[in-house]
């Protein structure tokens, strides 16, 4: 029978048959827990109980829930914090290691580094750093020279700052690589005009890289912010004798959907709040796709 | 990603093209100096990671980077535990199964997806598209349950089902077999190669930098992967190395410089192989990055 099929017929079957299995696995593992995903945001559910369909419920208990706004807020710090510094310094030490050649790959390796560590390993030895004396070694440090203590991760102010350095560290190695990737792909006959011209270092780098730049940037601002408003790995680790503490000063919104879903076991509420993520990430994807289409 | 302006950074520029060399002058020598101290400020982290798992308790606390007499006790004493082991080879098994997956899968849909005209097609590459719109996080809950009724939870099928094909990892195959002439597939055709062996033959080694990209996103996103193995597992034995190193952190009384042995063997594997393959990861990741 396939003997008889055209060739156009013949690319179909053997199309489809290489599709077949993962278009189950996509259909099974990817779409069908989306929807029910959402479909038990509209339950409640507590694993061992019947479902019962309770509507909006879970939304409106989640919008008069103080937690989830300080988790809400939370989540935006980190977003807010750490996309723009890491962001700069990234650019900072691209532009400039771009600009040398001596032992130009062992700088480019010391940077990248930390990009190959697990988040987690990482979480403890930050955690072992941010620790009080006589432990942890920041506080070590600053003893030995006379400056006076900083309570890091027991502090409501100075926790989320604190978790977020690793996370920013972590990352870093890889958008400086991404952005000397753009800086190399701008022609030099741009650079040689320029200085023919005599136009300063200065206007340079505002008038011909960064514009040129902009699809890396808006690349790296778009995928640092779904990691960061994603962040968990490091808050978990860093706070497992109270997670998200002290006092949820650190709690972001992939945290309380662990918790309400997998320690307080309210299912239907931890998927409306994981709804509650994909509709920010979602926002967040389009706001990219809008940026990159003005032009 | 879309890159609408014709200068696109690559990845070949990156590790070809260099600056043109100028005498150095004081601010390049200022320049170098700053970035070398900011280098070296960079690993510090890693560095004392792997100084303290050398180190004896009594000198733990001092800033010392390299200890007064390194020995290897912490690592022997880890590992005899025999749950680090076990966390270590349920680790290696995960990342490689899941890597091979894969780069198997992922380049056979994207292959198909970018060389077979048929009907449907548009649909499915859109279908797995808008995939990558919706986050982990948002799924977890639903395999939590599914791997419940089937009996998965506790196993390495339930820890490692979930990322056996990735959008991401399609995508990023489609892209680099578009540089795949249709013209070799043709004569291959010609030659009387079925659709599977021109697949495995003749477009696949085209494409050998990307699958090699892919399977290092691949292999070091399972190997540091935590939320779902957190979820799916409940036994100490089929714990990956994160969450037996998230669990044995948070165990009371547990020494800090034994902490770090245990950090430091889920990290130096990766950090091996990156600098040996240095190289290929860079232009891997950002080749990746970018088109991807």
């Amino acid at each position: 029978m396939y003997r008889n099929l055209t060739i156009k017929q013949k690319q179909i079957v053997w199309a489809w048959a290489f599709l077949a299995l993962p278009v189950l696995f996509y259909s099974v593992i990817r779409f069908y827990p989306t929807g029910n995903a959402m479909l038990i945001s509209f339950q409640d559910w507590n694993l061992l109980g019947t479902r019962t369909w309770t509507g909006l419920d879970n939304y409106t208990t989640l919008l008069s829930d103080p937690v989830f706004w300080q988790v809400f807020r939370n989540t935006f710090i980190y977003l807010l914090l750490g996309t723009p510094v890491s962001l700069v310094v990234a650019f900072a030490i691209a532009y400039h290691l771009d600009k040398v050649r001596f032992m130009h790959g062992f700088l480019r390796m010391l940077y990248f580094l930390p990009f190959m560590t697990s988040a987690v390993a990482m979480a403890w030895v930050w955690r072992w750093f941010y620790q009080p004396v006589p432990v942890g070694l920041f506080n070590n440090a600053l003893a030995s020279l006379g400056i006076p203590q900083v309570n890091f991760l027991n502090s409501t102010t100075n926790a989320l700052p604190a978790i977020l350095a690793p996370a920013v560290w972590a990352g870093l190695g890889f958008q400086v690589i991404i952005f000397m990737a753009g800086l190399r792909a701008i022609p030099r006959s741009y650079y040689e005009a320029a200085r023919i011209d005599g136009v300063s270092t200065w206007t340079v780098l505002w008038e011909i890289t960064l514009p040129l730049l902009r699809p890396t940037i808006v690349f790296l601002v778009v995928f640092s912010s779904i990691g960061f408003l994603r962040i968990f790995d490091h808050v978990f680790n860093m706070t497992t004798n109270n997670p998200g503490g002290p006092l949820n000063s650190t709690k972001p919104l992939v945290l309380m959907i662990y918790q309400t879903a997998f320690s307080s076991f309210d299912m239907g509420y931890a998927a409306a709040q994981t709804v509650v993520l994909f509709i920010v990430l979602l926002l967040v994807s389009l706001l990219q796709l809008w940026i990159m289409r003005d032009r | 990603m879309a890159v609408t302006e014709e200068i696109r950074p690559n990845a070949d520029a990156l590790l070809h093209a260099a600056p043109p060399r100028r005498p150095a002058n004081m601010g390049q020598i200022l320049r170098w100096t700053l970035l070398f101290l900011g280098g070296i400020a960079m690993v510090m982290p890693i560095a004392y990671m792997i100084s303290t798992s050398l180190k004896w308790p009594h000198e733990v606390y001092n800033l010392q980077l390299i200890p007064d007499e390194p020995h290897l006790e912490n690592y022997t004493y880890v590992l005899e535990d025999g749950r680090f082991y076990g966390w270590f080879i349920n680790s290696i098994v995960i990342a490689v199964v899941t890597t091979v997956s894969n780069v198997l899968f992922d380049s056979l849909v994207g292959y198909t997806l970018c060389k077979f005209r048929f009907p449907g097609r548009y649909i499915v590459f859109i279908a797995i598209l808008s995939t990558l719109m919706i986050p982990t996080e948002m799924l977890v809950i639903p395999w939590y349950l599914m791997s419940q009724q089937l009996g998965w939870l506790d196993t390495y099928w339930g820890i490692m089902f979930p990322g056996l094909m990735t959008a991401f990892g399609t995508f990023l195959m489609k892209q680099f077999f578009e540089t795949v002439p249709d013209d070799f597939i043709e004569a291959a055709r010609i030659d009387g190669l079925n659709e599977l062996q021109i697949w495995w033959t003749v477009a696949m080694p085209l494409v050998k930098p990307a699958l090699a990209a892919l399977a290092i996103f691949v292999f070091l996103g399972n190997w540091t992967a935590f939320i779902w193995p957190l979820i799916v597992t409940n036994s100490v034995e089929m714990y990956t190395l994160p969450v037996g190193l998230s669990s044995f952190g948070d165990e009371a009384d547990v020494a800090w410089e034994l902490i770090m042995t245990g950090a430091a063997i889920s990290t130096i594997p990766t950090l091996v192989v990156f600098l040996i393959f240095q190289r290929y990861i860079i232009q891997g990741v950002v080749m990746a990055g970018l088109k991807g």
